[in-house]
């Protein structure tokens, strides 16, 4: 299997010297083309701050982090701005969608942006409409839509340009557990379907076991991993639940 | 406490202040350098009648202030409400923690102090420096020495610019008083999370609202130009009510339109970021159609003012060698010994209305003959024989229905051709000859021109003393007897000398050149000649009125300055307050918009493409009303011209350059300073 996201050791540190956080400590794991990778941790642990810097939002204080085999830390300027839009697709807790251009114009924006012919925009925006069904909502504004829906026309615009790596931050976070459900399917769906890398992170058990691989991160250091193997979600979710409570019930003795 | 509240908010939030800050400097300094023209003037060695005209100017000007400053203090609690707008958030979080209404008003007191001193000051620091640039021109208007250059700062304009604006904050101040007491803190707290609403309007209905409002701009626009003569000031009101309303739709429609026009270009639509920037600049307009109808008109009552003004200036002028060719021009009423007009003057004087204005000078014992070089009396015959009406003929009846409010009852001045002629030679015009059975018209007022050439090409004839006389042309010749600063001649009957008899004498004229080379050795021998309204026995004798090439030129002079400076003074004013809104608008959504690049960003657009993406927007935004003005513009101009006809219009191309110059300037400034706020706005942390 082809590496896709490779993190070597990095650490990014807040603060000046007397008050210094570690906010990722020596931090490592690959993954793999295809793969559909959560990562949990409480609030604080540090899991947005690493998405961040796998983001390039951010800049890791020590490491180095290759996607696809370029070494991205040492990006600087419009190279990050040309690697976010070739290589990186976003999803985001708030849905982040332009509120003045309709579903169809959010997701062709993506498209655009990268100076994809006009010609061809009606049919890749119809394809991955299909694949997430929002294809009814397509010529309606945010405003108009439901918060899965919304969430769905964001996976759509993050998927669209073919992303090596889809960045998903809290997708679930502002969704009810219908649509919550709804919307993992469809990540299933395109993790299958169209064999897209994807990683989560978020701080419910019940999304990340959708996931095939679920890494832990506490205080800015790797905690543990657990890949789903053969199990059910069902029992993959009883699986992350136990690392959970052993994860908060350590941070209870440390009180 | 509340001080450094006060102070660190207006730090923080410098960004948002910019352009707040730049209009209440540019309006303290505008203010000042107008009302420091007096001091200025004051020490120019100009003539004593100069000094009545500037003195007027400045009186007007003082006047116009008042105006000025009403606008100014909308302008300034306008846009502080706005500021206010986007900061409730902070208000709110400080009534949370359990501030006091009062001490947040006391932190915006202290906030609208602190910025009212500082705008203040700089402004009249900005405007004493700006003002020696503009004594420079002052004095090049009223063609005054500028040899002595002085620094020269008006403690009356400053005071008067202090108060002015001191009472234009202590308001500002009274209204966010009262908006803070009367805000709900759940409101306060929840203002930015409204969802924006975006509401697509019916691209047919735009489609036809905008058709509709440009047909009936159209009309409005057929009417003040080709059918502006016969508009009462009461019907012009129609074209420009029509204008107004049309403009407001245009607008109204317009986004959607154009919006319409670029998706049906997919094209163009879904490159790079030109879905974002439409979508963006649709919804903005949609929101502020009424804002920027009335920018749009304040543009073009700016570019108007400001290009007839100079226009105005700028012909008068050149008018003055041609229509002011001799030194003095003296008439006196003649002939009423027998009127009985005792109502207006005594006996004795209409007992001497037979004595020439020679004879009156005489008998008021002020020899002013031997001080005329050269000069010619003659005399203007009236007959109620020959009025308007008659001499229009068959075309009466035509004429009345264009021109209402003409008088058709005037006689007309008919002259002696001889007598003419000796006058033309004096004024070095063209001198004409007439047949026994001839008549001739000179005009030189253009719609005059025109009637009268309508009825001399059908060859009228008119029957006068007795005798039936036909015309020697088809149309006015050119031609004056009274000096003005204008074409105002409306039309003088020259008929041969034996067919006028000398019973019908109306007026006597007396033109002359002065026997004197230098400026001062005329205004000499003018002071001389004005000196008879002080004479003893004058008031024995009929008035005598008289004009002068002096007087002509300094009036002229003066009255083209003040109309520049009032169209100066109200157009940069109205520029500035239109620009100002229009970037404060844009400024205001900056926060939205933060949220909104920082997500194109993250879709990889490239800062390049984010630059231009808000240039464009900022671009269509500010240019939209500027086009639609320029278009008005230029038929406003064309009605302008037809109603100031008498100024003449070979001027127009250096008024229209400055007047571009200028919008450029303070707009463009606008924008570019709109521009460089958004992008630092927007810029990542």
């Amino acid at each position: 299997m082809e590496e896709i996201l490779k993190i070597e050791q990095i650490e990014k540190y807040y603060g000046s010297k007397s008050s210094l956080t570690k906010a990722l400590d020596n931090i490592s794991f690959t993954v793999g083309q295809g793969e559909f990778v959560a990562i949990m941790g409480a609030s604080g642990s540090g899991k947005t701050t690493l998405l961040n810097c796998i983001s390039t939002i951010d800049h890791v204080t020590s490491g180095h982090i290759y996607v696809a085999g370029a070494d991205i830390t040492k990006l600087r300027g419009n190279d990050l701005n040309k690697f976010r839009r070739e290589q990186l697709g976003f999803i985001f807790q708030d849905f982040n969608l332009l509120d003045t251009l309709t579903a169809y114009e959010n997701i062709a924006l993506a498209l655009s942006i990268q100076n994809y012919s006009a010609a061809n925009i009606d049919s890749a925006v119809e394809k991955v409409a299909a694949d997430l069904g929002i294809a009814e909502v397509l010529h309606k504004y945010p405003y108009q839509m439901s918060g899965g829906q919304k969430q769905r026309v964001a996976s759509a615009r993050a998927i669209i340009t073919d992303p090596k790596l889809i960045l998903a931050d809290e997708p679930t976070g502002a969704l009810d557990s219908k649509s919550s459900k709804m919307l993992l399917e469809r990540f299933r769906h395109l993790n299958d379907a169209r064999n897209a890398t994807i990683l989560m992170v978020t701080h419910d058990s019940f999304t990340a076991s959708y996931a095939g691989r679920v890494i832990f991160i506490k205080d800015g250091k790797l905690f543990h991993e657990i890949h789903r193997g053969e199990d059910s979600r069902k029992q993959f979710f009883d699986k992350i639940i136990d690392v959970v409570t052993l994860l908060g019930g350590d941070a209870g003795d440390a009180l | 406490m509340l001080f450094k509240i006060s102070l660190r908010n207006i730090k923080k939030s410098m960004k948002d202040y910019a352009v707040y800050f730049f209009t209440l400097i540019v309006g303290v300094s505008v203010f000042y350098i107008f009302n420091a023209i007096e001091t200025q003037s004051a020490m120019m060695k100009v003539s004593a009648s100069t000094k009545e005209i500037i003195k007027l100017m400045t009186t007007t000007l003082s006047g116009v202030s008042v105006f000025v400053s009403f606008i100014l203090g909308f302008l300034i609690i306008y846009a502080s409400r706005f500021l206010m707008k986007r900061r409730n958030k902070e208000f709110g979080l400080y009534l949370l923690l359990g501030m006091g209404k009062r001490k947040v008003s006391m932190i915006l007191f202290f906030e609208t102090l602190l910025v009212g001193l500082i705008s203040l000051g700089v402004g009249l620091l900005i405007g004493a420096g700006l003002s020696q640039v503009m004594s420079v021109f002052v004095a090049n208007m009223f063609e005054a020495d500028m040899t002595e250059f002085a620094f020269v700062f008006s403690k009356g304009a400053a005071v008067r610019t202090v108060l002015y604006f001191s009472v234009m904050y202590v308001v500002v101040m009274i209204f966010n008083t009262f908006s803070i007491s009367k805000c709900k803190l759940l409101d306060l707290l929840q203002a930015g999370k409204r969802s924006e609403q975006v509401k697509m309007k019916n691209p047919w209905l735009c489609t036809f609202v905008f058709l509709l409002s440009a047909a009936v701009l159209g009309a409005a626009y057929y009417m003040v130009t080709a059918k502006a003569r016969i508009l009462t000031a009461d019907q012009l009101m129609v074209p420009i009510a029509m204008g107004i309303v049309s403009t407001f739709f245009i607008f109204w429609s317009v986004s959607g339109l154009l919006l319409r026009i670029v998706m049906s270009c997919k094209k163009l639509y879904f490159k790079g970021l030109n879905s974002f920037v439409l979508r963006q600049m649709s919804s903005k307009i949609n929101t502020m159609v009424f804002s920027v109808t009335i920018i749009c008109l304040m543009l073009f009552i700016t570019i108007c003012v400001l290009a007839s003004a100079f226009c105005i200036k700028n012909s008068m002028n050149s008018n003055l060698n041609e229509l002011a060719p001799a030194d003095l021009e003296l008439t006196q009423k003649v002939n009423l010994a027998d009127s009985g007009l005792t109502e207006m003057y005594s006996e004795t004087q209409l007992a001497n209305s037979n004595m020439s204005i020679l004879d009156v000078y005489r008998a008021c014992g002020i020899d002013i003959e031997a001080d005329l070089a050269e000069y010619v009396s003659v005399y203007e015959y009236g007959s109620g024989e020959l009025t308007f009406a008659t001499s229009l003929g068959a075309c009466l009846d035509e004429v009345m229905e264009e021109f209402r409010f003409l008088n058709y009852d005037t006689p007309e001045t008919i002259l002696k051709v001889s007598d003419y002629n000796r006058v033309a030679q004096l004024y070095g015009k063209e001198t004409y000859t007439l047949a026994k059975d001839e008549y001739m018209v000179l005009a030189d007022f253009d719609s005059m021109v025109a009637i009268r050439n309508k009825v001399l090409s059908t060859g009228q004839t008119i029957e006068i003393f007795g005798r039936t006389l036909k015309p020697k042309y088809k149309e006015c010749q050119d031609g004056f007897l009274e000096m003005s600063s204008n074409h105002i001649n409306t039309g003088i009957y020259l008929l041969p000398d034996e067919v006028v008899p000398e019973e019908v004498r109306v007026r006597e004229y007396l033109i002359a050149n002065y026997r004197a080379d230098t400026r001062e050795e005329k205004q000499a021998i003018e002071d001389k000649a004005n000196s008879l309204a002080d004479a003893e026995h004058v008031g024995n004798y009929m008035p005598i009125d008289g004009t002068s090439r002096i007087t002509i030129s300094e009036m002229s002079l003066g009255l083209g300055a003040l109309v520049t400076f009032i169209g100066l003074y109200l157009g940069i004013i109205f520029l500035i307050s239109g620009a100002a809104i229009l970037a404060l608008k844009e400024l205001s959504e900056s926060a939205d918009n933060v949220q909104r690049f920082s997500m194109l960003r993250k879709l990889g657009a490239d800062e390049k493409m984010i630059r231009r993406a808000l240039f464009r927007q900022i671009g269509i935004f500010f240019l939209l009303p500027l086009l639609l003005a320029c278009v008005h513009s230029v038929f406003g101009m064309m009605l302008s011209n037809t109603i100031l006809e008498t100024l003449g219009n070979e001027q127009m191309l250096p008024s229209l350059v400055i007047t571009g110059v200028l919008v450029v300037a303070i707009y463009g400034g606008y924008f570019l300073l709109t521009y460089i706020c958004s992008k630092n706005i927007i810029k990542e942390r």
